[in-house]
């Protein structure tokens, strides 16, 4: 039974074999919505698991996933809780990078095509297009032990570029020897790459300020400035590392406990738990380094069509990954390790773990939305420590299935509806277009306006897309 | 009627089949067309390259997500795409052969990020073999 509590919160109270409660923040519109799948069956699974704290957190975005849902939250004690990959996900640190140049849509304009088709050769995007860095065995084990510090050291990423990245695009305690050969052969050429599916490279405008000083914090100084985002993640070598400990998790663990096979975990503190940890966070920065190599080749397209354009990282922030953060619980201040899948960290002004540039007014967020669509720019706020463990959406979320939209819906309609609103697109595949059509997917505008009404994460700028690059 | 090798069926976010077989070892071999028709987004692949597989699994499902999970690495990690498998599975011990093409020669193909257990069943009917698996798309 879901009960409204108050105004987009409601409330799935504990029953069965459930530790906790599960919240779910949607509006009527959107939890209509959420009910039509599996969200919530899985949701209750999240509940039942070991050493889960609190409540188990459903945001705006939410859709059904395998194992835990997309768009769903939990957190566990660090002595008596598990950590699971199922439940941040195959694509470790997928996430969402957004860069601010100090150019003109006016000025853009005049070379679109180019730049379009200039980044289309220099970033890989779609399957099997390997990329043109290749790295040896050692260099590979550095990027994922020292992740953003290696670009830098190399000259990839500069001093500032650190500095707006979560984690300063290094997570503590990456271990490469943790992370198999085969997940090695599986992202050794694809750093710098987009891969398919909902992964894209966008160029965007500042549609609309909401917030001036905060966006004028963010580098988003005007409206008609252009902005670059880019979603993608850890690829084949985050991917195969989910498998790979999922594997080794229910062999040691069993999994006949457990309300989903897919949920396998282990205890934090156990030895595989350990490993899981260094696994990930070398997979995490393997995916920090991937949208640095694409910020490098952003950066050499503009440098050439408008020389001395400055590209400034705005911000970086991983969906899909276990952090370590400090909460309060019944009173007492604790540690608690927070599963993100397809959800954002949503930190309030003050945090260390924000960069210091921005830690006066609070983290930046990036929810994309879909293919054509306008895209936000948050900012996280201590409501959402309080509320939602630190997060709110990631995207539009997921409405139809691939196959419906294949079968329903026309490519050639999409790019011609894209062409009318003079949005350019260059995509490997028009069937590739077809799935992520924009009807595909919930409104983005209802999922930030919920999470801002929430205050879970406050609205700072509409972002507009002008060009659009997808596998 | 000839009865359908796989089917697709709807999920939200990812991709879900089902694939049927006289035997198990058909329906496995099943699954990869089902994964080469994702893959290629129903397109031709040939058959001009030819890869051993010889995989073990805790039990049927463990082996099932195994034996997608191969699939997938060879994508990523080889290159390879598969168009039929021809195999033998003996308790949880799968061996045989993937037939398929190299991917650098297609152009219009659609990635894989995972097998997963979600939905995952494997159950004998009367005419054989059903299994069912969700994939990370």
């Amino acid at each position: 039974m879901i009960k409204k509590i108050a105004e987009n919160i409601w409330q799935i109270e504990k029953e069965g074999k459930m530790n906790v409660p599960i919240t779910v923040y949607a509006s009527e519109q959107l939890l209509e919505k959420i009910k039509q799948d599996k969200t919530l069956e899985q949701a209750k699974n999240m509940a039942m698991m070991t050493g889960v704290v609190k409540h188990v957190v459903v945001l705006p975005d939410s859709h059904q996933g395998y194992g835990a849902c997309i768009g769903g939250v939990s957190a566990y004690d660090l002595n008596k809780g598990v950590i699971s990959p199922g439940q941040t996900g195959y694509d470790i640190n997928c996430g969402v990078r957004l860069l601010a140049l100090n150019l003109s849509k006016k000025e853009f304009l005049k070379k679109r095509e180019q730049v379009l088709n200039d980044l289309y050769k220099t970033v890989p995007s779609g399957v099997g297009k390997g990329s043109e860095l290749k790295f040896n065995d050692k260099e590979l084990d550095e990027i994922l032990e020292k992740g953003l510090q290696w670009a830098f050291d190399k000259g990839y990423a500069t001093k500032e570029d650190v500095e707006h990245i979560e984690d300063k695009g290094r997570i503590e305690g990456a271990d490469a020897s943790k992370v198999s050969q085969k997940a090695k052969a599986r992202g050794r050429d694809q750093l710098g790459t987009i891969g398919s599916g909902n992964h894209f490279l966008e160029i965007q405008e500042v549609e609309e300020i909401f917030d001036k000083k905060i966006s004028n914090i963010f580098g988003l100084e005007n409206e008609g400035q252009i902005v670059v985002m880019i979603h993608t993640g850890s690829r084949g070598l985050g991917h195969q590392t989910a498998s790979d400990y999922i594997h080794k998790m229910e062999k040691e663990y069993g999994f006949k406990d457990l309300p989903d096979r897919e949920l396998a975990c282990a205890p934090i503190e156990s030895r595989l738990g350990k490993e899981y940890r260094a696994a990930m966070a070398a997979a995490a920065n393997f995916a920090f380094v991937n949208r640095q190599f694409i910020t490098y080749q952003v950066r050499k397209s503009f440098e050439k069509y408008f020389p001395g354009t400055r590209v400034k990282v705005v911000y970086d922030i991983a969906h899909n990954i276990a952090k370590f953060e400090e909460f309060e619980i019944d009173g007492k201040k604790v540690i608690l390790c927070v599963h993100r899948k397809g959800a954002t960290r949503s930190l309030g002004p003050g945090r260390i773990e924000i960069s210091k540039d921005y830690r006066k007014v609070g983290q930046p967020i990036f929810i994309p939305g879909s293919m054509g669509t306008a895209s936000y720019v948050l900012v996280g706020t201590e409501k959402a420590r309080e509320i939602s463990f630190a997060s709110t959406a990631h995207g539009a979320g997921r409405l139809l299935s691939r196959t419906y939209a294949k079968n329903n819906l026309s490519s050639d309609k999409i790019i011609k509806n894209l062409k009318e609103r003079d949005i350019m697109i260059k995509a490997g595949s028009k069937k590739g277009v077809l799935e992520e059509a924009p009807e595909a997917y919930k409104d983005v505008n209802e999922v930030v306006r919920v999470s801002n009404e929430l205050g879970i994460g406050n609205i700072v700028a509409k972002l507009r897309p002008l060009a659009v690059m997808k596998g | 009627m000839k009865k359908q090798k796989f089917e697709f069926f709807e999920h939200t976010a990812d991709i879900k089949f089902r694939a049927y077989g006289k035997n198990l070892e058909e329906a496995f071999e099943n699954s990869a067309s089902a994964f080469s028709f994702h893959v290629s987004r129903g397109g031709k692949i040939k058959s001009n390259k030819i890869k051993e597989i010889n995989l073990e699994g805790a039990d049927l499902e463990a082996l099932f997500y195994g034996f997608l999970d191969e699939l997938i690495y060879l994508l990523d990690a080889e290159g390879f795409i598969v168009v039929k498998a021809k195999l033998s599975i003996d308790e949880n011990k799968l061996k045989g052969k993937l037939y398929g093409d190299e991917v650098k020669k297609y152009k219009d193909l659609d990635h894989v990020k995972a097998a997963t257990y979600a939905e995952m069943y494997l159950k004998k009917v009367k005419t054989g073999w059903e299994v069912q698996a969700v994939l990370d798309v």
